[in-house]
């Protein structure tokens, strides 16, 4: 707690109350009702589990809520059964010992909900039970008498309506006047005898039996009817996987075709800017470094936020209206069979958008060993970083054929290389669990929440938090790499072309075939630039896989992050103002270049061998980054980064030397 | 823990049997949770205590994991988790 100075120079306390309750029970909207827009996310020091906190106003004095992550018990199995017990002992130094604890206790499942609060009980700070989900309670015609219960837990028990407000107040009173109260347990759950955790847990639930029993009347057998329902069709033992893969098919359509309006009206926007930025600056290196290293190599990027945005919001609502979970059980047995649990199910799902989140949802992996394994496999999960590189090369190379006369083979080579990916993580997980992560196959024991309408904000919110750390992504790795690149490529300067050659006068409208103008010049600055001598020097290297060293240059490049491929070979194709994936004038450039004997540098087993290479390849210095943090030791992601290029490598040779046997050149 | 973590309902029961062999839709009464140490303690904290009534709801596509439904609401577990609890029909 802290003492701060009010205006009339009374000292009043701040409080600090933390929110517990059990994983859907309502405890974010809750936290949303109470704080408003005041919050703070942060992270747990040393851990990435989510710290949130925000500014309750209860009446005249304010409150630090902090909300808890979402767990079942204290007895810290878990990273976040781990964290909540230090913020309730006040063992993190970040924030304060809580004053008094708010449990969030689902009216709909009460039983269960109880058992985390009879044990919040024991650490002798203040508890006050929020009722929430009351308004469905009633609604099944369930009887519940709050002062009883009340009574038999020895702690105010408060019913709330999150969404409409009912309670809030009455919580609010309830808080400022246990504060200062000491709490007394019940006895039924002090006893003096030291018991064995399982005794505890049995006598914590008969406690609530006895509770329960005393102050509700249920409407037998009412409850929970429309969830079975459902659940006869989404979790039947063949329908419910054909709606599973269903619905992720309509998810990954609804991603590509919604996507493309906004997409283009990005495009457009940056190259209006890039257009704004040569006639605002004087000609020269300042212009070119904005618009062909910051715009070109930045907004390259940025042009996916659409689909991100998208993906985000589809996982929001699968998770949000307990679809996710039932995924996980349909799933589970083959999941078990490479030895992984049904939870992995989620973090791989999610790393389809970006693996960075989907590691960090590994955390609800209760076993070391099993979380280690779905953080090895998640980033062959193709996240959407790979997109601009499947759509360019098929853009180029696959664009308008069918196949069997109606299927676009775009949409095949897609799906393959999706399927590549999720082939690869199974067997290596597989070999994982089998070797250096052997462990016996995990334990699951999974609650299958109710079926409810997500909230719209926590959508919401879940989509703009996560999005934002691609967009934070952009503006700092990315624009950091672009500038680098260009200057890469920018210097030293060779003879002849001390006029700015990466220059404006090829304003692609006007200049429908670029790598003509000054490409003697251009190819020639490249070729003798850092840059190209780098790519010069690996050349015999990635020969073998089909690739060139304009190829190798923006491959090195895309090693930070893998989108940074398109606007690399933007920049070395010279394209310009152009820079998207899906601009004709790069397509053109790919299909156009011819290398330094005067032959055609991509053929589609090219573009092929190197969709094939940025499946399988560890080509994200983010990605490294989180693994590093939440394995605590460099040498699990350097083991990723070797093992995941290594196959890379293995794959695009196979891939290239393969079609070139098969006569596919 | 390891051994004594079994603990035995209230009542004198006569014929007991897994949890997994339950059949579909019927009701069972736990009379004991046994087995690993962590999965006992998972069970239970779940709900799944000596005294509880279970119900079979259903087996996913592949006939594992189970569903049943306890204290009013939905738990998916493993056959194999499933087999450290007994109950009584």
């Amino acid at each position: 707690m802290s003492t701060i100075l009010t205006k009339t120079g009374t000292a009043t306390r701040r409080l600090t109350v933390a929110l517990a309750g059990n994983p859907n029970a309502g405890k974010t909207t809750l936290f949303n009702a109470l704080t408003g827009l005041n919050q703070k996310v942060a992270n747990y020091p040393g851990v990435t589990v989510e710290r949130k906190t925000g500014m309750w106003h209860l009446g005249a004095s304010d409150a630090l809520l902090i909300d808890l992550p979402g767990l079942y018990s204290l007895d810290a199995t878990s990273l976040d059964e781990q964290i909540a017990r230090d913020v309730i002992i006040g063992k993190v130094d970040s924030v304060g010992r809580p004053d008094v604890i708010v449990a969030v206790v689902d009216a709909t499942n009460l039983e269960r909900n109880l058992y985390l609060t009879t044990q919040l009980f024991e650490y002798g700070v203040p508890v006050v039970v929020a009722l929430t989900m009351i308004d469905v309670f009633e609604k099944q015609k369930h009887e519940i008498d709050v002062a009883k219960l009340s009574a038999m837990l020895q702690a105010p028990v408060v019913a709330i309506n999150a969404k409409g407000g009912r309670g809030r107040n009455a919580l609010a009173d309830k808080v400022l006047e246990v504060a200062d109260q000491k709490p007394s347990i019940p006895s039924e759950l002090n006893g003096s005898a030291p018991k064995s955790t399982n005794e505890k847990i049995f006598a914590r639930y008969n406690f609530i039996s006895d509770a329960v029993q005393e102050s509700v009347r249920h409407n037998d057998k009412e409850s929970h009817r429309v969830s079975e329902r459902i659940d006869r069709v989404l979790t039947h033992k063949f329908f419910g996987l054909l709606i599973l893969v269903a619905v992720l098919l309509t998810v990954f359509q609804a991603i590509f075709s919604w996507a493309t309006l906004p997409m283009d009206l990005l495009e457009q926007g940056f190259g209006t800017l890039a257009d704004a930025a040569r006639t605002v600056l004087p000609e020269g290196i300042l212009a070119d470094l904005v618009a062909d290293g910051i715009i070109a190599g930045v907004g390259g990027v940025l042009v996916f936020l659409p689909q991100i945005l998208l993906l985000f919001l589809f996982i929001s609502i699968l998770e949000d209206t307990g679809y996710l979970a039932r995924a996980a059980f349909l799933l589970d047995k083959l999941m078990s069979r490479v030895g992984l649990h049904g939870k992995a199910f989620l973090p791989l799902m999610s790393s389809f958008a970006c693996a960075i989140p989907g590691i960090m949802a590994t955390r609800t992996i209760e076993n070391r060993r099993d979380r280690f394994a779905t953080i090895l496999i998640a980033p062959f999960m193709s996240c959407s970083a790979r997109l601009p590189v499947y759509t360019l090369m098929i853009g180029a190379f696959f664009a308008g054929q069918k196949v069997f006369g109606f299927i676009s083979l775009g949409a095949v080579l897609m799906l393959a290389m999706y399927t590549l990916g999720i082939t690869v993580a199974l067997i290596v997980g597989f070999i994982l669990k089998r070797t250096i992560l052997k462990a016996p196959p995990p334990p699951f024991i999974m609650e299958l929440p109710p079926y409810r309408l997500p909230s719209v904000r926590t959508v919401f919110q879940n989509m703009v938090t996560r999005a934002w750390l691609f967009v934070k992504r952009a503006g700092t790795v990315i624009l950091a790499i672009s500038i680098v690149l260009w200057a890469l490529m920018y210097f030293p300067r060779s003879a002849g072309s001390e006029f700015p050659v990466t220059g404006s006068q090829s304003v692609s409208q006007t200049n429908p075939e670029p790598g003509t103008g000054n490409s003697e010049l251009e190819s020639q600055q490249l070729r003798n630039s850092f840059a190209g001598k780098l790519g010069h020097a690996i050349e015999p290297v990635i020969r073998p896989l089909g690739f060139d060293w304009k190829i190798g240059v923006a491959l090195i490049a895309s090693f930070a992050a893998r989108e940074v491929l398109v606007s690399t070979l933007s920049i070395i194709y010279n394209v310009g103002k152009d820079e998207n994936e899906q601009s004709e004038t790069l397509i053109s450039a790919i299909r156009n270049a011819k290398d330094d004997s005067g032959r055609t540098v991509w053929t589609p087993l090219t573009a092929l061998s190197l969709m094939v290479f940025f499946v399988l390849a560890m080509q994200c210095m983010s990605t490294l980054a989180i693994v590093r943090r939440e394995t605590n030791s460099w040498s699990w992601p350097l083991f990723m980064f070797a093992y995941m290029t290594g196959l890379a490598y293995l794959g695009a040779l196979l891939t290239y030397q393969g079609g070139r046997l098969l006569g596919l050149e | 823990m390891g051994n004594n973590t079994q603990i035995t309902g209230k009542e004198e029961l006569t014929a007991t049997v897994e949890l997994a062999a339950l059949p579909k839709g019927a009701d069972g009464r736990v009379v004991s949770v046994h087995g690993d140490g962590a999965v006992a303690r998972r069970l239970m904290e779940m709900g799944v205590v000596p005294g509880a009534t279970v119900r079979m709801v259903k087996s996913a596509p592949f006939g594992d994991p189970l569903e049943i439904r306890v204290r009013g609401y939905s738990l998916a577990l493993r056959k194999n988790e499933a087999s450290s609890v007994e109950v009584c029909i």
